[in-house]
Formats: structure tokens, sequence, C-alpha cells
């Protein structure tokens, strides 16, 4: 039973990133109605970021803030740059431009910090939480700062006018536009607030798996099946598949024979077009009826 | 060689060209087919290697345009089938000690049962949804290929070698051309198969649930069928793709087939415009030398060398090859005119 609500609250602990990338990966969806394939790279790099103010002396809560405001302009600015022009081209050709944009910050982190394996440190500290042998004081943190985060958005999304806005503009992009809303702002601000979400997951992550530049693919993976699990029409549903995810991959790596680190991430998919298979628009996403 | 008539639909600027189009013409078509006969004659070894790569991974570029491009499902798995047709041809090849020449339609009709199974659950996803599922069976493949109970066969994480077949009948030539000569011939005749199963009534079939589904079931259309048709198809023809780079390679391993080659075979379908056959080609040529020309600039940032020549491409000509040849046709008839 120990062993079980170990992995049940390990899985939490994960679950919390991965509901933090399928946020960031919902907050572009909705904005731009294409998955960014680059997310994982962008958080990566924000994270180096942050990693390289702290080798310069800066402590962690300024780094953090810092590496936030550098991650959420510098989402804006490859929105205004590289994505504004291709909003009109044909959704495989906005595909292939992640893969590009993947490739280009790939390559480039790996040359400014080279591709060796580096510590992060961690603001909480890894004592056991609160004296329990089930929990580090990390994960809790993890956990603690993923809640924090959620309840923000929330509010940001529900009662500032801004937020009002950008779900409008997300909503019904022409009818937006009539009232006033500036729609192109919008979207660079989702991407912007995207990049700065995706910035705080990578530096959560980065104790975990150590800092490099390939860190991330694994977790972009489990957050764009957490988000597709959830529905990508929902940001709740996001978070709730972000942690489903953590607590299954846990409990299917742990009890089920034969399965272990290798093949969790084929396991956690499966369970995921098995879901999709009974319901194609995701746990929480609305399903939407064409017309001829 | 010809290819399919008017597939884009969104494209203004592509609307305006007249169907006739976007045929290669006979006359081009021969011009290509004599280029490719005659260069391996005066190419050193390695080159015809990496003609014979040309070849195949154009094959497998050209199964995914049949599915993405005619029947719009969108695949990110297409490493997985060309990893079953490696496979298959590998295992037959070496295990059993069958003729590479018979292994390569078994390869193809084994892929062609993946496809159509895989096709059957995939039916109710589209768009995003597909292309995830999709991708988690690319990224499931080298796993399972590394799974104990097939390591008897499958030579496990060390992969098996395949020997290279010589010339048939004394033929008086290199195993390198040989090889190229092989492929060039059964790349043909897919090619022609491709293109006159997408103007037969399955291909309108296919282009009719791609344009708009709820249309296609109105008029008659067995939807699920010609869906899960166009996966097996696809993937037979990628299996085929596979089979011949297992013998090309001469080795077939687990971690050859991962999600990189998946987005490989995405980027030349794009590159070489979606929707258009003969454009397989110049998409293959992409993403085999422009890795190389990207390497040969900067070392350390090929990636994003490569990345930076990939959104030059995108804007430039956003419908890939395809554009410029039609610009091209323009351009040739306006001369005409004058």
């Amino acid at each position: 039973m120990e062993l079980f609500t170990n992995q049940v609250l390990a899985g939490i602990a994960t679950g919390a990133i991965y509901a933090c990338m399928a946020l960031a990966v919902v907050m572009i969806y909705q904005a731009i109605d294409h998955l960014n394939f680059a997310q994982g790279e962008m958080a990566m790099f924000s994270t180096f970021v942050s990693w390289q103010l702290m080798q310069w002396g800066v402590p962690y809560w300024v780094a953090f803030v810092l590496t936030l405001v550098f991650a959420f302009i510098g989402g804006i600015a490859i929105e205004r740059i590289l994505f504004k022009p291709l909003a009109k081209a044909p959704i495989l050709t906005n595909v292939a431009g992640f893969i590009a944009l993947f490739s280009i910050i790939n390559s480039s982190a790996g040359l400014i910090w080279d591709f060796t394996i580096k510590q992060y440190p961690t603001p909480f500290g890894s004592a056991p939480f609160l004296g329990s042998q089930l929990i580090s004081t990390h994960q809790a943190g993890m956990i603690g700062v993923t809640v924090l985060l959620l309840i923000g958005l929330f509010f940001f999304f529900q009662f500032t006018r801004i937020g009002l806005a950008m779900r409008a503009a997300a909503a019904l992009p022409e009818s937006a536009r009539l009232v006033g809303i500036n729609t192109s702002w919008m979207i660079a601000l989702g991407w912007g607030m995207a990049s700065a979400i995706g910035a705080i997951a990578g530096m959560l992550i980065a104790p975990v798996v150590f800092l490099e530049p390939n860190m991330m693919v694994g977790v972009l993976l489990y957050g764009f099946a957490a988000a597709v699990l959830g529905g990508l029409t929902s940001p709740f549903g996001a978070v709730v598949g972000g942690f489903l995810m953590g607590i299954f991959e846990n409990l299917a790596g742990t009890y089920i024979p034969g399965v272990g680190n290798e093949l969790k991430l084929p396991i956690a998919l499966a369970l995921i077009i098995s879901v999709l298979v009974v319901k194609p628009a995701g746990l929480f996403g609305r399903h939407i009826v064409k017309r001829v | 060689m010809s290819a399919v008539e008017d597939v884009v639909t969104e494209a203004p600027a592509v609307e305006a060209v007249p169907k006739r189009a976007m045929t290669l013409g006979t006359g081009t078509s021969f011009v290509v087919l004599l280029l490719l006969l005659i260069v391996p004659l005066f190419a050193k070894n390695f080159v015809i290697f990496q003609l014979t790569q040309l070849l195949y991974l154009g094959l497998a570029v050209l199964a995914l345009n049949i599915l993405t491009g005619s029947s719009g499902q969108f695949s990110l798995g297409q490493s997985a089938f060309y990893a079953v047709g490696a496979y298959v041809t590998a295992v037959m090849m070496e295990q059993f000690n069958i003729n590479y020449v018979l292994c390569l339609p078994v390869a193809g009709v084994v892929c062609f049962g993946f496809g159509f199974l895989f096709g059957q659950p995939a039916l109710r996803l589209s768009g995003v949804y597909l292309a995830l599922a999709t991708f988690a069976l690319a990224t499931a493949m080298p796993q399972l290929l590394k799974l104990n109970f097939l390591e008897h066969w499958t030579g496990g994480v060390q992969g098996l070698v395949v020997t290279k077949p010589d010339a048939p009948f004394g033929l008086p030539m290199g195993q390198d051309m040989w090889l190229y000569y092989f492929t060039l011939v059964v790349v043909l005749a897919i090619y022609i198969f491709s293109v006159n199963l997408l103007r037969s009534r399955s291909g309108r079939a296919f282009m009719a649930i791609r344009d708009n589904e709820i249309a296609a079931s109105a008029m008659g259309i067995n939807v699920a069928l010609y869906k899960t048709l166009a996966f097996g198809v696809s993937a037979a023809i990628t299996g085929v793709a596979g089979g011949l780079s297992a013998i090309a390679v001469q080795f077939v391993a687990p971690d050859s087939f991962t999600i990189t080659l998946a987005i490989q075979l995405f980027l030349g379908m794009v590159v070489g415009g979606v929707g258009w056959l003969p454009g397989s080609i110049v998409g293959a040529a992409f993403i085999i030398f422009v890795p190389n020309i990207a390497e040969g600039i900067s070392k350390g940032l090929s990636g994003a060398v490569f990345g930076v020549l990939l959104f030059l491409v995108i804007y430039l000509v956003p419908h890939g090859a395809r554009q410029i040849a039609i610009l091209g046709q323009q351009l040739a008839g306006k001369l005409r005119k004058n």
C-alpha cells in the first residue's frame, strides 16, 4: 500500500509538470489552432537562460522572474517575426515551421551551452516533505507552484478585461474584431503567456531530469498527450489530463510487468489512443459539429 | 510521368491555373527518366548510393503524399510502417534465405495489413488527434522492435546485417549500380501505379473525402472503407520503401526508425508540395542533401542552419516544389505566346 501511495504522489508531482506543459500547448492551440512542436524547446531555452543567470550570481527567485520576462518577450517576438507571416499558409506548412523552429532552438542551445548534463538547483530543497517519506519538498513545491499558477490563470481569464478579450479572440475572431479587440495582438499575447508557462514547467522539471538541450522532448510528448487526453479546447481538461498522465505513467511503470522505463511512453500513448477512440474530442473537449 | 490533377484547393495563387498544368508532360517525363537512367553510369559508387537513397526515400514520401495529399489524413507514424517493411525484408533475407525480389512484395502485403488495421481505430480521429495517434505508433515502434521474444529473429538492439545482392545473369555491373537500377524499376512501377490509382474511382473517392467528408458520404462513398484503404495503400508503399532501404543500407536496427524519420518524410512532403506526386523526389532530395549543406555551412549550428533553410522554403514557396513547377509552366506559356 505504501508503494502505491508513493507512486501516486510521485505521479501527481510529475503530473504537475505535464499539466503546465499541456496548459502551454492549449494556450497556443486556442490562439492559432496549431500544436506548437517547438514548445518544449522554447521552455528548455528559457531554463538555460535562468541557469546562466544563476551562474552569474543572480539569486534563484530573481533569475526566475527575469526568465519569465525573457520567455514572455521571446514568445511574442517569435510570433511577430516568424509565424505572423504564416498565418494564412496551409496547416502543414505551419507544422513544418514549428519543426524548423525546434531545430533552430535545439541546435543553438547545443552550441551555446553544449550537450553535457548540468545540475539545476531547486529552491525547495530535496528533504522529505513535512517529515513524511512519501514525497520530497521539491515535489511538493512543484505541485504548489502549479496550483498557484492555475489559480492565477483562472482569475486572469475570468476576471480581467484582457483575459476576456483573449477568450473572445480565440472563440470568435471576427466578432471580437468587430467589437474592437486587436485579435492579432491577442495571438501574440497567447504566445508570450504560453512561452512563460512553458518556462515555469522547464525550471521546475530541470532539477529532476537535469539540464541539457534534449531535456524537454519527453516532457513535451507527455504535455501533448495530456492536452489531447483532456481535450484541446479545454484548459481545465489539459490540467486534469496532465495529472492523470503523471499518475498513470508511474503506476504502469511499477505494476505492469515488463514495462519499466523503456515502454512507459508507448503505454501512456496507447492509453490516450484508446480514450480518443471512445471520446474523439478528449475527456473535456467540446465536440464540434460540422456543416456541409 | 504525369501527376494528379488539381489538388490544392486553399491556395488562391494556384487555383487560377488550368488543371492541365499539373502534369509533368510527356517531354519533361522522358528527360527526367533519361537523366535517372544515364547519371549513374558516370558517377562514383557513393553518389550512386545517394541516388538509390533518393529513390527509396522519395517512394516513402510519395506514400505519405497519397495518404495526406489525397485522402486528407495526417500521419506522423510513417516510420513505423517503414520499419516493419525493412524488418520483414531483412528477416526473410537473412533468417530464411529468401530472394530479395520476393521479399519486397511480402513486405508490402504485411504493411498493407498493418496499415489497414491501424486505419480502423484511426477512423474516428482527424487532424491533430490523428497526428498524435500516429505519432504514438512511431515512438512505440523502436521499443517494440527491441522486445525480448522477437529478438530471435530481429537481433534485438544490435539489429541485423543484410547481404547486398549481386547483379543477376552475370550482368557486368557493380552491386551498387545494380541495386540502383533495381530500385529505379520498383519505384517507377509504383509511381505509375499511384498515378493511375489516384485517377481511378478509388482515387477520386479519396479526394472527395479529403475535400468534404460529409458531402462524400452523402454521395454514397463508403468513407470508412476508403479511409482505411488509403492507410493500407500508403503503408504498403512505405513498407516497400523500407524494404529497399534495408537492402541498400545493408543493416536494420531499431534506432534507425525513430520519429525523426517520420518527421523527415513529413518535411519531404511539404517541401515537395502536398498532393503533387512528382514533388516527392524533390522533397526527398531536400531531406537528404540540405542537412549536408547545413553541415557544410556550419558544423556546430547545422540544426539551426537547416531550420533557417526550411523557413526560407516555406516563406518563399508555401506550396513547395509544386509552386515552382506551376510558375515555370506559366512562364513557358507566356514565352510561347510572344
